[in-house]
């Protein structure tokens, strides 16, 4: 109980009954979002900024960047949001084996996009990224999205981890909501950064 | 009734256990590890502090040089070095962080809880931030500080024309000091949605925290976009990328866009929480509750908004199309609409009370004229064919002075000397400081004021001498004059704050009997865990509206069980949220720990490698910072409910 004695409006803000809102860490990590979506609004911003100084674009007769492949790609990585989804609600429900088997499933579509982008995507280019301005910014929006996912699987692996050390029940999981969450922004960007770099240069 | 072994502790015996758990350790161990939120802050203003005479000096050498045409005192390099310093350390070393340190010093106290949403964060904000700042002053050391203004337009910043490393430790310590300004920003916006005492709606939230809301919500869409033209421009000059080249198909037309779509907000992340020190200052002096108080916080809150339409201002004279700069010249004139509703409610406020008069007060008064001037002749450069005329001469450089320093220096000196008392313990002297500000504001106005006409008689600004004879010569001793006596005003506070620490008067708890939660602590500086009970908000100035402060009281379950003394034994404190603020659950402070020092300094080891171009050096940094994030990660579950 922690009614006072105060005048009518202050006895009437603390209610008995405690209301479920949302943590530090989960606003914490909601805000960080912003300003991480911010960077890539900028880096989207000046890429289009360039396109519309520039006589041809791509620069220099590049060719669009190829779609088959990476369009698949792009799926394992959105798709990857869908086990994170069922392991949270998994652990929601305490239920620890669905965050494990959930987990190791976004690790596995994680890391194969990140091995398809680093190992089939970037040798097959016929740039460098100090060939031109278009190369410039099609490297570093791609790889920084690229680090994004890196640094996503690394909280995912310490969140893994720890979940087969039982640190995580039905009451305590915020590392998982707040990793989960972080892990659907680096998806949700990957549909500007694809739509913008790989699905515009298209449009004539 | 016989006391039995079970009886529970007396109020004493409670404080004195309170007092013991949240010490902390003396000497180097307790200053790495620390995350109270009071010593950090007071860290932040402290070094900040030390930037803003190190800024004074550099500023007081270039007009030295400028005194008389065709000066020797410094050559045009050295000119370029200072000039620049001067600037990068006002903006990102001083201003920006002394606001942060107010913030982080007050903003529990004000809103009624024990430390900040995420005191960890807030040790590595400030950790980032004295890192970076030796990185950038580390220039020095070698020899070579950066040369291309704390604007670092492109070309003359990329390769080609700034060869050497000068410019990469702006370049690199810009986006470096950047981290701790928006991580601050993330911990400011949850602690004030989470945080606020039960009671303590948005409607009756202090000014001071509305004004720091404002400024960190735009930290966080602004400051991204420095970080992508810093990035950029540093991946320009150490990976050969061609960004800005226009060679290779870049533009540096797109440096200027993104640097500007944070520097006009910036402007304003300074001014909003000066302005918010102001409007808490001015209730407390003239007896009298705060006129319009929803117009204040909504103006605060407006000139937010409309700071991010209005970048193009600094670009007029690129050559852009016509409809787009009418719109941004619009833009830019709307924003005197908000800044209008903040001067007048002050004004009334004034109007309707009884004024003491006393130096916080005097501060909070020079900065309405000063403000009146930089935002006039803001208003005038907001107008197309004016800023032709005006762009580039010493005009643009009076305007920004008086806006950047004396809309915001000001200020920060009249909270010194308003809440430095509750800080140290002790008052700082009122006649020495009256006396400081009218140096300080006479200093200002002869070192500025004559800025104005100098543009107008077409001195261009960013040059490092100029002939004879152009009829100069008069004005430029006059500013000189001026800014050294600015300077002298502001010694005499520094003098003050040391004879106050030495031998002031005792402030005890509520010297000003001032209104809120922040003077309700029963000492002078608070204790450790700013209050024992979790007092209850029943209204916008909780000491003037009743006689004695409502605590709340602890409760049995995981939402309400911290809010009395037994939180403070265990180091807890209440998260609340809703629109009343209802207690949600339990936070666990985090102990001392010496994580937040590691991850700075591996990010720290990272910059350096790229200032060196040395890839084991980055890596290590990169190993450093990820075995410090995954500590952070390791831990946290104990931490958060």
């Amino acid at each position: 109980m922690t009614t006072t004695e105060a005048g009518p409006d202050a006895a009437a803000a603390i209610t008995q009954e405690p209301h479920g809102g949302r943590g530090t860490a989960w606003w914490g990590m909601v805000v960080l979002i912003m300003t991480e979506a911010t960077i890539f609004a900028s880096l989207l911003a000046s890429y289009f900024f360039l396109q519309a100084a520039a006589k041809e674009w791509p620069l220099d007769g590049i060719e669009a960047p190829e779609l088959s492949k990476i369009s698949l790609m792009t799926l394992v990585l959105l798709g990857s949001s869908a086990p994170m989804f069922w392991a949270e609600h998994g652990i929601r429900k305490g239920q620890v084996w669905r965050l494990k088997a959930g987990l190791i499933m976004v690790i596995l579509m994680g890391s194969s996009f990140f091995a398809f982008l680093s190992l089939y995507e970037y040798p097959e280019l016929t740039f460098g990224m100090k060939d031109n301005a278009y190369a410039s910014i099609f490297y570093m929006t791609t790889s920084l999205h690229g680090a994004h996912v890196v640094i996503g699987l690394l909280m995912l692996g310490v969140v893994l981890i720890k979940t087969f050390q039982g640190k995580f029940t039905a009451e305590r999981h915020v590392t998982v909501e707040v990793v989960g969450l972080y892990w659907h922004f680096v998806d949700a960007v990957w549909i500007f950064v694809f739509s913008s770099l790989y699905l515009s240069a298209h449009l004539k | 009734m016989t006391v039995t072994e079970e009886r529970p502790p007396t109020p004493e015996e409670e404080h004195e256990a309170i007092e013991i758990l949240w010490e902390e350790a003396p000497g180097a161990p307790g200053f790495f590890a620390s995350v109270d939120h009071k010593r950090i802050g007071m860290r932040y203003i402290y070094t900040a502090f030390i930037f803003f005479f190190i800024a004074g000096l550099q500023a007081l050498l270039l007009r030295a040089q400028l005194t008389s045409p065709d000066s020797q005192v410094m050559g045009p390099q050295t000119y370029n070095q200072m000039f620049t310093m001067h600037g990068t350390t006002m903006i990102f070393l001083f201003n920006t962080p002394v606001l942060a340190g107010f913030g982080n010093y007050l903003l529990p106290l004000q809103l009624g809880t024990r430390d900040m949403a995420f005191p960890r964060l807030n040790a590595f904000s400030y950790w980032i931030f004295i890192l970076a700042a030796i990185f950038m002053y580390s220039s020095y050391l070698v020899g070579r500080p950066p040369t291309g203004g704390w604007f670092a337009y492109v070309p003359n910043a990329n390769k080609t024309y700034s060869p050497g490393i000068n410019m990469d430790f702006w370049g690199l310590g810009v986006t470096f000091v950047g981290i701790s300004t928006t991580v601050g920003a993330v911990n400011f916006i949850v602690t004030i949605f989470k945080m606020r005492a039960p009671g303590m709606t948005l409607n009756r939230m202090p000014m001071f925290v509305w004004s720091i809301l404002a400024m960190a919500v735009m930290i966080i869409f602004a400051v991204p976009a420095l970080t992508v033209g810093t990035v950029l421009l540093e991946a320009d000059r150490l990976f050969g990328t061609q960004f800005y080249e226009v060679a290779g198909g870049g533009s540096p037309l797109l440096y200027q866009h993104l640097f500007w779509f944070w520097g006009h907000p910036e402007v304003y992340i300074l001014f909003v929480p000066a302005a918010g020190m102001v409007a808490t200052i001015i209730p407390v002096f003239a007896r009298r509750r705060l006129a319009g108080y929803k117009w204040v916080a909504a103006s605060l809150v407006g000139i937010a908004f409309i700071s991010f339409g209005v970048w193009v201002h600094h670009m007029f004279a690129t050559g852009l199309p016509a409809l787009a700069m009418s719109m941004f010249s619009a833009a830019s004139l709307i924003i005197a609409v908000p800044s209008g509703v903040l001067f007048f409610c002050l004004i009334a406020t004034i109007w309707r009370g009884e004024v003491e008069w006393t130096t916080p007060f005097l501060f909070a008064l020079g900065w309405f004229l000063i403000f009146l001037l930089g935002g006039v002749t803001g208003v005038m450069l907001g107008v197309l064919p004016f800023n032709w005329q005006a762009t580039d001469s010493y005009f643009i450089v009076a305007h920004f002075h008086y806006v950047l320093n004396g809309a915001v220096v000001f200020p920060i000196f009249g909270a010194l000397y308003y809440w430095l008392p509750k800080m140290t313990g002790r008052m700082l002297d009122e006649k020495l400081g009256k006396i400081s500000f009218w140096i300080m504001f006479v200093g200002f106005n002869l070192a500025f004021f004559p800025m104005h006409v100098l543009g107008f008689l077409g001195m261009p600004r960013r040059i490092y001498t100029y002939s004879e004879g152009l009829g100069w010569e008069t004005l430029n001793v006059v500013v000189t004059f001026g800014s050294a006596l600015f300077g002298f005003g502001t010694l005499l506070t520094l003098i003050n704050f040391f004879v106050s620490k030495a031998r002031g008067k005792p402030a005890g708890g509520n010297p000003w009997n001032a209104d809120g939660l922040e003077w309700s602590t029963p000492t002078s500086p608070p204790p450790e865990c700013n209050f024992e009970s979790i007092p209850v908000a029943a209204g916008r100035h909780p000491l003037w509206d009743s006689e004695k402060l409502e605590e709340a009281e602890s409760g049995t379950d995981d939402a309400t069980k911290s809010m009395g003394p037994s939180g403070a034994l265990n180091r807890q404190t209440p998260i609340l949220g809703g629109m009343q603020s209802d207690p949600e659950e339990t936070m666990e402070i985090p102990e001392p720990t010496y994580l937040p020092f590691v991850l700075a300094l591996g990010i720290a080891v990272l910059f350096v490698g790229l200032l060196i171009e040395a890839a084991l050096v980055g890596v290590l940094g990169l190993v450093v910072a990820a075995i410090g994030i995954t500590g952070w990660l390791w831990r946290t579950e104990a931490d958060l409910q």
